[in-house]
């Protein structure tokens, strides 16, 4: 599980999930090299939306927000370019978790077909002994399904193709992030660490974290939450 | 609840929407400059970057889009449209895209303006930086260059789409409630673009010529043609791009973070700018051009490098005496007048140097009208080898009969004597020695002497006894007339044999016994 770098992590919260958390699936069909820049372009486009600048407290219980860069990336095995935040950090960690993702499909007892998730969360704070809260404000899955492609031909027109389907989904995510559905509420300066990711030193993500799950050939779906299983076990 | 805008929530909503108009005008020419934008995230606010973006304003594109709004805000009835289109060395063009910002009478009268509002104008900027480059004009922009570039224009009032052809396409970028209406951000996009696909705009000038026979409709009609376009800075330059004053207006926003009923102590300060960010380091060297028709877009291709570009002050240059007359007048003037729409179309052609990206284009035209002849053809062939023979192979047809007595292979040269004897009796051998008895016209009969012979004078000479001795008759049981007998009438005549030998055995046995 690829999340922000803080170390402390908090019981998923059965209530929270049904309640406000809107879901969003997205699919994909690529070929095998396509993965990382697929998922990095959807990834990024995402993050695009849920970043602000960092935030500065002042006195009186103001804040003033730092300014996000942007930048062009273009694709080297799809005929398509993204937009992205311009934050290094960022960058590295959704690489990391792609990387990992990629890998695991490549791996035995795959099929080919799995999905990554990106879910932003509050954090709520409980009383001691019970841990954090983490709730679930918006969840996005990718569904993905690896293609092989048997020559050059097929490898050209799969470019096109799976560019044109990457320009459907950004417009796809654009329409809901334009719906101005619950947002968390901007936070005061204490409160700021259980809504956005601050440890990033150039831009202000909303908490979120990336999971992915792989099915196998028998379609069953290992998934990486077993670590989370028995962290909840013992968290209570 | 109180529902009237204060003054001065009527103030910054204003503001807002004057700059986010800037700002959108902005991404949309950049998007379109065909090349990557980059630009820095800052965690220290500067204060100087509306809308938490750092967003770059090119100062040309700010003027075009002041001027097109002039002082006026997007109403309900008068969008501010960014007209995308494609022209061709050629001198064709095409609209490709139209971007909307449009304002309608849906009021959000409870949203609270220097906060949600702000922040979904933000978010809004952010999907249009993210569906500029999902549209198909964004991969033609970013191969613009020798063949063709990509022209923006700025126009206020009504939304005019009949320039995309049949079939266009809308996509929402999204809205934004206020107070005094609902902003929309879209973009109308052409999907015909049959004739003029991304890939035949890659830099293969023959290829070209074939696409301008495709031009049968023509958007624009040929009574008013568009000028070449200077496509380098000038060296002489005169006038200085005149400085917008207010374009830089820096925004410092400071939220409170109390809860919504103390929300009113929130406010934005502004100052004044005395240096715009942005304005000393982003001379894009901009020239005019003279045009004759009204439409002419703004042309803007941007520079080589990305953020390499030295300040160079942007001033008009000239592509002939007479289009510097016309120069001067909208550089003097701004017409506009927010009734007619029509009449706001600029009548300047705007482009940027690209520093060599684009050469002339006569060059182009040179190229262009290159015909392929056909196949494998080279040029005419003029020397015939064998102009006068009919048949086939005909260089390989012996060239004169005469010579053919003279052909060695033909007409062996005679051999030569023989000087020692045994080559001669080698050489009787072969002629005499032979069965059939043939005799070979290259052999030459000489006498037989063999060795050791006194000489031929006695009869029973050794000569002479070699003579008779060197063909004895055939044996008889030799001599198989083959004609005479069949295999069939062997194999009829086995079965009386084996009887006879079966007769015959005692006496066979006997012999084999004798013989042991």
């Amino acid at each position: 599980m690829v999340g922000p770098g803080r170390s402390r992590c908090c019981a998923p919260s059965s209530a929270g999930r049904a309640m406000n958390c809107r879901a969003e699936v997205l699919e994909v069909s690529v070929e095998g090299r396509q993965v990382e820049e697929a998922m990095l372009a959807v990834l990024h486009t995402i993050l695009l939306h849920r970043s602000t600048g960092k935030f500065h407290y002042k006195k009186e219980g103001t804040y003033s927000i730092g300014t996000v860069g942007t930048q062009d990336v273009d694709c080297d095995f799809i005929d398509f370019a993204y937009v992205r935040v311009s934050s290094e950090e960022l960058d590295r960690a959704l690489r990391k978790a792609v990387g990992e993702f990629k890998d695991a499909l490549r791996g035995s007892g795959s099929d080919g077909m799995g999905q990554i998730s990106l879910e932003f969360y509050q954090k709520k704070k409980s009383r001691w002994p019970f841990s954090d809260e983490c709730i679930p404000w918006e969840l996005w899955t990718i569904k993905v399904n690896v293609v092989n492609l048997a020559n050059e031909q097929e490898r050209q027109i799969c470019r096109e193709k799976v560019g044109e389907k990457l320009c459907e989904k950004i417009i796809n995510i654009v329409e809901v992030m334009n719906r101005h559905e619950y947002l968390p509420k901007m936070p005061t300066q204490s409160e700021v660490d259980n809504v956005f990711d601050t440890s990033l030193k150039d831009v202000q993500p909303y908490l979120y974290k990336i999971s992915y799950q792989i099915t196998d050939s028998l379609g069953t779906s290992v998934t990486t939450t077993m670590r989370r299983l028995i962290k909840d076990t013992l968290a209570l | 609840m109180d529902t009237d805008l204060s003054s001065q929530d009527r103030k910054d909503l204003d503001k807002f929407i004057k700059f986010f108009a800037l700002k959108t005008v902005q991404v949309i020419v950049q998007a379109r400059l065909g090349e990557k934008i980059c630009t820095r995230s800052s965690s220290s606010p500067t204060g100087s970057d509306w809308f938490n973006l750092a967003i770059k304003d090119i100062p040309e594109v700010t003027h075009e889009a002041k001027k097109a709004l002039a002082g006026q805000l997007p109403a309900v009835g008068r969008s501010m449209c960014v007209e995308i289109s494609l022209k061709t060395s050629e001198g064709d063009s095409m609209e490709l895209e139209i971007w909307c910002l449009e304002m309608n009478e849906k009021c959000d009268k409870e949203i609270k303006v220097s906060y949600t509002v702000y922040n979904r104008l933000s978010l809004l900027l952010k999907s249009l930086l993210a569906i500029t480059r999902v549209t198909p004009a964004y991969r033609l922009s970013r191969k613009q260059g020798h063949e063709y570039v990509i022209l923006y224009r700025i126009y206020f009032g009504e939304v005019q789409l009949s320039g995309l052809g049949e079939g266009f396409q809308t996509v929402r970028v999204g809205t934004v409630g206020t107070p005094v209406g609902t902003i929309t951000l879209s973009c109308a996009y052409r999907i015909n673009l049959a004739f003029m696909s991304t890939r035949q705009f890659e830099r293969t000038p023959p290829i070209m010529g074939i696409i301008i026979d495709h031009f049968v409709d023509r958007p624009y009609p040929s009574s008013s043609p568009m000028h070449p376009c200077n496509y380098r800075a000038g060296e002489d330059n005169g006038a200085v791009y005149p400085s917008v004053e207010d374009s830089q207006e820096v925004c410092t926003t400071s939220f409170s973070t109390s809860p919504p009923s103390q929300l009113s102590s929130s406010r934005l300060s502004y100052q004044p700018a005395a240096l715009g960010v942005g304005s000393a380091d982003m001379g894009y060297p901009v020239l005019f051009a003279g045009g004759l028709n009204a439409a002419h877009p703004h042309q803007l291709i941007g520079p080589g490098k990305e953020g390499g570009v030295p300040p160079v002050p942007s001033q008009p240059t000239h592509g002939t005496q007479a289009d510097q007359e016309r120069m001067c007048t909208p550089l003097d003037g701004v017409h506009y007048s927010a009734a007619t729409p029509s009449s706001s179309e600029d009548t300047e052609t705007v482009s940027n140097s690209s520093e060599g990206k684009c050469g002339s284009p006569h060059d182009l035209l040179e190229t262009i009208f290159i015909r392929k002849v056909g196949a494998f053809v080279n040029k005419p062939i003029n020397q015939v080898t064998m102009a006068n023979l009919d048949i086939p192979f005909a260089m390989f047809a012996p060239k004169n009969v005469e010579l053919e007595d003279n052909d060695p292979m033909v007409n062996p040269p005679e051999s030569p004597e023989t000087e020692s004897p045994l080559q001669g009796s080698l050489h009787s051998e072969g002629s005499s020695g032979s069965s059939t008895g043939n005799t070979h016209d290259d052999f030459v009969m000489i006498d037989f002497k063999p060795a050791f012979s006194k000489d031929d004078i006695l009869p029973m000479d050794l000569g002479t006894f070699y003579r008779e001795f060197q063909n004895p008759p055939q044996l008889s049981s030799l001599s198989i007339d083959i004609g005479a007998q069949s295999m069939a009438e062997d194999l009829d005549s086995l079965p009386e044999k084996l009887a006879v030998h079966e007769k015959n055995v005692k006496e066979f046995d006997a012999f084999v016994e004798t013989l042991q």
